[in-house]
């Protein structure tokens, strides 16, 4: 009987996140659909819509610098794969506690933001890795590598998945099924993304620009993931394409991004401590 | 060794909105003791097992756990207690191994001390050769096995348990209760368990009845039963209130209708069984005579049967 005499285990929030990100990553692995899914949808879009839509957009201003829209869209379709992954991998908070994993964490004498970070940390690195996959295909895009760009877009990308895994942890804790998170997604997500620049460019917003164009110019400009995807443009393409009537310089794009994922950071654990229905299943 | 009580309440209420779901709660569990909380689902086990575990923050009244406020200590007293949840708790894509793992993770355990312990318990809970194995693809008893396992990787003083043997069948009830027993002689474990099943209850050392958010009865289980009486004799009848009239002016017994059977204990029952029938042709339609049963004292605690269909069905 003297080992229960042993002062009780020290807890370490730094290894016990790791072990949950460690999770989320074998869980991924083990479940192909998702693999497939989440790799299969952004690259059909990519490849879809860029084909599809580059005559319309060949008339267009920014058609006109020569970009073709499979290059113009690559870089949304970047941050669309991030979106994804991480929306994935903010449904999994969902099962998590309706399949009862949660609760064995959620008494676990570790804090709460510990837990968070395990869950972002490892969707994070799903996503990037997916990220990474589909930038491979640049390969067949008319572009200069750089190699410090490069890895500069991949600091980027760990920024944007970041903000976005916390940004699906903040809206997913307190949702008790997933059809609910749809709604959440179809409500915030996907015009997050779709008014982020990654689709079509920013449109004028002078006094002469008609004010459909005048409101959307303001809503994109506000949308945060904006400069995620200009950032990422940046770094693939260099100078940004004439077409967009704002450009945010390259030094906004990064400072917008850490805002947005040390924000979105701390709204999720701040989530984290309240308590939801959910716990009580 | 004179250590605290593994759980000492007092004055413990809790209300969800304007339901009170535990009232006025006052007990103390010893260390090394297996005790359990039996009561009819809605009774307020469920609550009383998240407060316990820390899952839902205490309200009103004092507890103490391992000699550790509940209020403030929360940290230091998730450490030192395991928690094995009604609901699975397992992740159905992770093995057996990994499971454990990623308990033990949450809890500071690491390397090779993780690698030795988890062995151990492996090899206690029989699981040595399912070890790789995906939780997905066990049976629910060997589920069982593995949340057992897991809740334990930390050595925790104190094992609470949710209704443990919900889903399994008898054997794996039998073996569940062979595991637990060994954990306490071999680990020194104190185990705290809910259930709503009487046979299952009999098997601790000691019994909270809880109805209605209340402590009705506290004692072991022979204590319990013997506060009940001699014998019991149960009787259905076309006449229940008729016949309970009858047997209280003319034959001095206390008998009581509980829904629609008459009850009534007695010492030296069997000497009765004949003169009831006798006495009250046609109004007897089965009788029985028995030892009282933990029912029987739940049955004289509230005034009503265990398995009562609740009218409210509102469990938060």
């Amino acid at each position: 009987m003297p080992e229960i005499l042993m002062p009780p285990l020290a807890p370490q929030p730094l290894r016990a996140s790791a072990s949950l990100a460690w999770r989320e990553i074998i869980r991924f692995l083990r479940q192909p659909n998702r693999i497939v899914g989440s790799i299969g949808t952004p690259v059909l879009f990519w490849l879809l819509f860029g084909t599809g839509l580059n005559n319309s957009f060949k008339l267009s201003a920014a058609g006109a610098s020569g970009t073709s829209f499979l290059e113009y869209y690559f870089a949304g379709s970047l941050v669309l794969i991030l979106l994804f992954t991480s929306i994935f991998t903010s449904i999994s908070i969902i099962e998590d506690r309706r399949e009862g994993f949660l609760q064995g964490v959620l008494v676990a004498p570790i804090p709460r933001w510990s837990i968070v970070l395990g869950k972002v940390w490892g969707g994070s690195c799903i996503a990037l890795f997916q990220g990474l996959i589909f930038l491979l295909l640049a390969l067949t895009l008319d572009i200069e590598w750089r190699p410090l760009a490069l890895l500069q877009l991949v600091g980027l990308l760990v920024l944007t998945s970041l903000a976005l895994t916390s940004l699906g942890f903040f809206f997913a804790w307190r949702t008790d099924s997933s059809q609910g998170f749809h709604a959440i997604m179809n409500l915030v997500l996907m015009p997050l993304w779709l008014l982020s620049g990654g689709f079509f460019p920013i449109p004028a917003g002078n006094a002469a620009a008609p004010w459909s164009d005048r409101l959307l110019h303001v809503a994109m400009r506000a949308n945060p993931l904006t400069y995620a995807v200009a950032g990422a443009r940046h770094l693939l393409e260099g100078p940004s394409p004439a077409a967009a009537a704002f450009t945010p310089g390259l030094a906004t794009c990064w400072g917008v991004t850490l805002a947005f994922s040390v924000l979105a950071f701390a709204a999720a654990v701040w989530v984290s401590g309240q308590r939801t229905q959910g716990d009580l299943l | 060794m004179n250590a605290p009580a593994a759980i000492r309440l007092e004055n413990l209420s809790h209300s969800y909105g304007r339901r009170q779901a535990l009232v006025d709660l006052s007990l103390s569990i010893r260390s090394g003791e297996i005790f359990s909380f039996l009561g009819p689902n809605g009774g307020g086990k469920t609550t009383l097992f998240r407060i316990l575990s820390t899952l839902i923050p205490q309200q009103t009244g004092t507890a103490e756990i391992l000699g550790l406020n509940l209020r403030s200590d929360t940290t230091k007293i998730r450490r030192r207690i395991g928690v094995v949840f009604q609901a699975p708790s397992l992740d159905r894509k992770l093995t057996v191994a990994e499971n454990i793992q990623q308990q033990a993770a949450l809890y500071g355990l690491f390397g090779a001390e993780l690698r030795r312990r988890r062995d151990e318990l492996l090899d206690q809970f029989a699981l040595k050769d399912r070890a790789r194995e995906r939780v997905e693809k066990l049976s629910g008893g060997l589920r069982r096995r593995v949340e057992l396992a897991k809740g334990m990787i930390h050595r925790p003083e104190l094992l609470l348990l949710d209704e443990p043997s919900t889903g399994l069948d008898p054997g794996a009830r039998a073996d569940l209760w062979e595991y637990l027993e060994r954990a306490r002689q071999e680990n020194g474990v104190t185990i705290v368990l809910t259930t709503h099943l009487l046979e299952e209850a009999d098997k601790a050392d000691r019994i909270a009845i809880l109805n209605e958010g209340k402590l009705v009865a506290l004692d072991t289980p022979d204590g319990l039963r013997s506060s009940v009486g001699g014998d019991m004799i149960v009787i259905e009848s076309p006449a229940a209130e008729e016949l309970a009239a009858g047997l209280r002016s003319r034959l001095s017994l206390a008998a009581q209708v509980v829904e629609g059977t008459v009850r009534l204990e007695t010492p030296a029952g069997h000497q009765w069984i004949a003169r009831i029938v006798e006495e009250f042709p046609g109004r007897v339609g089965a009788i029985r005579l028995g030892k009282p049963t933990l029912e029987d004292v739940f049955i004289a605690r509230t005034g009503h049967r265990f398995w009562r269909e609740r009218q409210e069905a509102s469990r938060a």
